[in-house]
């Protein structure tokens, strides 16, 4: 079934990216040398060329840690708490047609209540009548509170490499930043928010395209990397906790904040599959069942990726 | 270095995809808690897949069928990659049916190339359209196989010495062309791509890969 598109791949025309992927091959894994040894230059460490191949991945490893430690004892540094300040002053100033700010908008601890509110999401609205994670709740609040188009903000609603994260995400990432210190508690447990966990269990098991990838090919096991770069244990909680608190996060390799919603495009990217539109049933669910297997996990985010 | 080859070779010969998923199964059973069981229908999740997955950039009707996953896959999906017994044998039969053979009957290509095919990720992603290259094979992706290269991934096997320690008899050259071909023949419910049942590479890139692992003079194999 798959003759049809792999001969007529020339024929196919380019359009811009919705997503506002740049058009180059940023994640790639051929790239990944190159990342982690800019990233050793940055920390002043020289390795040098050791026998055994292994000892030299321990180095990188250890390189990269020793770069993120000292994000941490500085946690000024990370560039991505500008796009937090961003995300404050653009939810406490009026704007869109409606000309009001977001501060009436209820992220389901109360309108205008930020702080913690995203430790519990994803969850269920009722106004909306749907789960909604974050951005996607972000999303409905500049719809239905500041009169945006729906269909203007899931447009190329993510920034290329080197551009500033767009309006929704830096809204995200002060959000996010502002549950800071504090566990996922998201509660997941009335029907709807049930049933959202398991569609998104079903999706993150699901195998298509032409590579016959699914979440699962990554993010099923422990302590295994594509390249040098390590992979989240997503499907079990240890994995799950130690990082999805951690997003947003600042990522070195693209000079931006990434959010979890534009995380998942760079996911199916890689996978051969078209971009998950911004808001969907689908990143909603992914959303919801890596959230529940971080039960428990801190937030520190913007966090600081490679 | 000689012994980690030996323990490399033992690993190899072990069926080590299933074995890897019933570990994995096992955890994912593990890790479920019975008391929030609920239950999503396949047809629930084809209309979010359609709904959520524009279908960008290509034209819909294109890729379209990479939304759906097939037979194979459905089973691999719905058991962890851990299929029983009883659909194993289906598995095999079906992708065996897959495979196109060399007209000629000559497995080994060029090793040279089969090493740029294993380092090129290039192909299929969303952004590759219109196709700029060839697609790549990205085996170090998840393969270790030569020394030099030392940014290898490790969701594979690796694959250092892969020839040298069959020793390079054709019967095996047969069965890594298979194996790229389309792995599930060998380990149903892999995780590889079936980089020729599903039309990513060529036949010819194929036996170039082939050339890689099973010609004495490849990097592969010093």
């Amino acid at each position: 079934m798959y003759v049809m598109f792999a001969s007529r791949n020339k024929a196919l025309k380019t359009t811009p990216s919705r997503s506002g992927r740049p058009l180059r091959e940023k994640n790639n894994p051929e790239d990944f040398t190159v990342i982690f040894r800019t990233v050793i230059f940055a920390t002043c460490l020289a390795v040098a060329i050791p026998a055994l191949a292994a000892a030299q991945d321990a180095d990188a490893e250890k390189a990269v840690e020793k770069y993120r430690q000292m994000m941490k004892e500085d946690p000024w540094s990370n560039p991505g708490l500008l796009d937090a300040d961003r995300g404050e002053a653009l939810w406490k100033t009026p704007r869109g047609p409606n000309k009001v700010s977001l501060e009436t908008c209820d992220l389901g601890k109360g309108p205008g209540k930020v702080d913690g509110a995203f430790a519990e999401l994803p969850r269920y609205f009722a106004d909306a009548d749907r789960v909604m994670d974050l951005e996607t709740r972000l999303l409905w609040c500049q719809e239905k509170i500041q009169g945006f188009e729906h269909a203007a903000l899931i447009t190329k609603p993510h920034p290329g490499g080197g551009q500033p994260v767009k309006d929704t995400g830096a809204i995200a990432t002060w959000v996010a930043n502002k549950s800071n210190g504090m566990t996922f508690a998201a509660k997941l447990d009335n029907p709807q928010e049930r049933e959202i966990v398991a569609l998104g269990e079903a999706l993150f098991n699901r195998r298509s395209g032409p590579f016959d990838f699914a979440c699962t090919t990554c993010h099923a096991e422990a302590g295994k990397r594509i390249r040098l770069q390590p992979l989240a244990h997503l499907a079990a909680p240890a994995g799950a906790k130690a990082v999805m608190g951690e997003w947003p996060a600042y990522r070195v390799s693209s000079t931006n904040v990434m959010t979890m919603q534009h995380r998942l495009v760079d996911c199916y990217w890689q996978m051969r599959l078209p971009a998950p539109e911004m808001g969907s049933e689908l990143t909603v669910a992914l959303i919801a069942y890596l959230t529940k297997n971080a039960t428990g996990g801190e937030i520190a985010a913007p966090g600081l990726k490679r | 270095m000689k012994i980690i080859a030996l323990a490399t070779a033992a690993l190899l010969t072990l069926p080590a995809g299933s074995a890897l998923a019933q570990q994995m199964q096992m955890q994912m059973k593990m890790q479920k808690p019975a008391d929030k069981a609920a239950t999503v229908s396949a047809a629930k999740v084809d209309a979010v897949i359609k709904a959520g997955l524009p279908a960008f950039p290509a034209p819909p009707e294109v890729w379209q069928p990479r939304l759906t996953p097939d037979e194979t896959m459905k089973i691999c999906a719905a058991t962890h990659n851990d299929p029983p017994k009883a659909q194993l044998a289906a598995i095999e039969k079906a992708e065996k049916a897959k495979i196109e053979y060399p007209a000629d009957n000559n497995y080994l290509g060029d090793w040279k190339k089969g090493e740029a095919l294993a380092q090129s990720g290039y192909g299929l992603r969303f952004t590759d359209y219109p196709a700029r290259r060839a697609n790549g094979g990205n085996c170090y992706a998840c393969h270790q196989l030569t020394k030099a290269e030392v940014s290898y991934g490790t969701i594979g096997p690796s694959l250092l010495g892969y020839g040298k320690l069959r020793d390079f008899k054709d019967s095996e050259v047969k069965v890594a062309y298979e194996k790229i071909y389309d792995s599930h023949v060998t380990f149903p419910c892999s995780l590889m791509p079936r980089f020729g049942a599903n039309k990513v590479l060529s036949i010819e890139q194929i036996k170039d890969l082939v050339a890689l692992l099973m010609s004495k003079d490849s990097p592969v194999n010093q």
